[in-house]
């Protein structure tokens, strides 16, 4: 699958920012969709890598895949049931 | 007759460990406790505030309820006057990096105290790390508890006016009633 085939309900742009706000940001924007829409995450924070899939574990939302566009990493994240 | 001992155990330790993980998922399963975070904030320098804060946000971002007992010198990140009174002192710090190496002496003269301080600040806005006032509100926003000692408050001459917006007060009771219920408990 291409990446550019997941429709993203949100994206959420977290550049430039370092942790905590990747995954405050992240959290935050699924409080605002409805299960099974795919929020994207933009970001440049390398700890994202391994912060957003233990994020994504902890709360029982799904990392449907992560990538990286040159000094960015791009996440697609599908909202779980009551996540 | 199977006699167990430890020289000759009835179960092999995969067997032990598989009970033991299967039973550990089930409490945790039952137990509400394993979406609940008490930290405790004791130190009230500039670098120290940090931890005790990203913890808290990224807890309550992990659906847990999270809240913060402030105590002693950890007050200052509550009082309303945070930002003057966090501060870094590269004395008796070997681990702080420094652009040049510098000896205790030359760190222990006038104005090193602020000179640290305002490098780390710039250093942190340059790197775009969040404030303090931003992780503040984060916390204020995500509805982390923000307990401040009240023993400490007393000890040290402040008044519930002199902190932010929010702070609740409370002793070593309020934060062991949290505590107790919680699997996470950090002292920072």
């Amino acid at each position: 699958m291409a990446t550019t085939d997941i429709e993203a309900t949100v994206v959420v742009d977290a550049r430039g920012l370092l942790c905590p706000m990747p995954v405050v940001k992240t959290a935050k924007a699924m409080k605002e969709l409805a299960a099974g829409q795919v929020l994207k995450l933009l970001s440049t924070d390398r700890g994202s890598v391994a912060d957003i899939p233990a994020w994504a574990e902890s709360t029982a939302n799904a990392l449907i895949e992560w990538h990286e566009e040159g000094s960015e990493f791009v996440f697609h994240l599908r909202k779980g049931q009551g996540g | 007759m199977n006699v167990s001992t430890i020289e000759n155990p009835v179960l092999d330790e995969e067997a032990v460990r598989r009970i033991v993980r299967s039973e550990m998922e089930r409490s945790a399963s039952i137990d509400g406790g394993r979406s609940s975070a008490a930290l405790i904030a004791s130190k009230g320098t500039l670098d120290w505030a940090y931890p005790p804060l990203i913890l808290a946000t990224t807890a309550a971002s992990l659906g847990m309820e999270s809240s913060i007992f402030f105590t002693f010198y950890g007050l200052n990140i509550i009082h309303k006057d945070y930002e003057r009174l966090l501060k870094v002192s590269p004395l008796g710090n070997p681990a702080m990096p420094m652009p040049v190496p510098m000896p205790n002496l030359v760190l222990g003269l006038p104005g090193m105290g602020p000179i640290a301080t305002q490098m780390m600040r710039s250093k942190f806005r340059h790197k775009n790390v969040a404030t303090v006032r931003e992780l503040l509100d984060l916390a204020r926003e995500l509805e982390i508890g923000l307990i401040a000692c009240q023993m400490t408050m007393d000890a040290f001459g402040y008044k519930a006016d002199d902190f932010i917006e929010g702070v609740q007060f409370g002793g070593a009771a309020a934060f062991l009633a949290k505590a107790r219920k919680a699997h996470l408990t950090l002292f920072i």
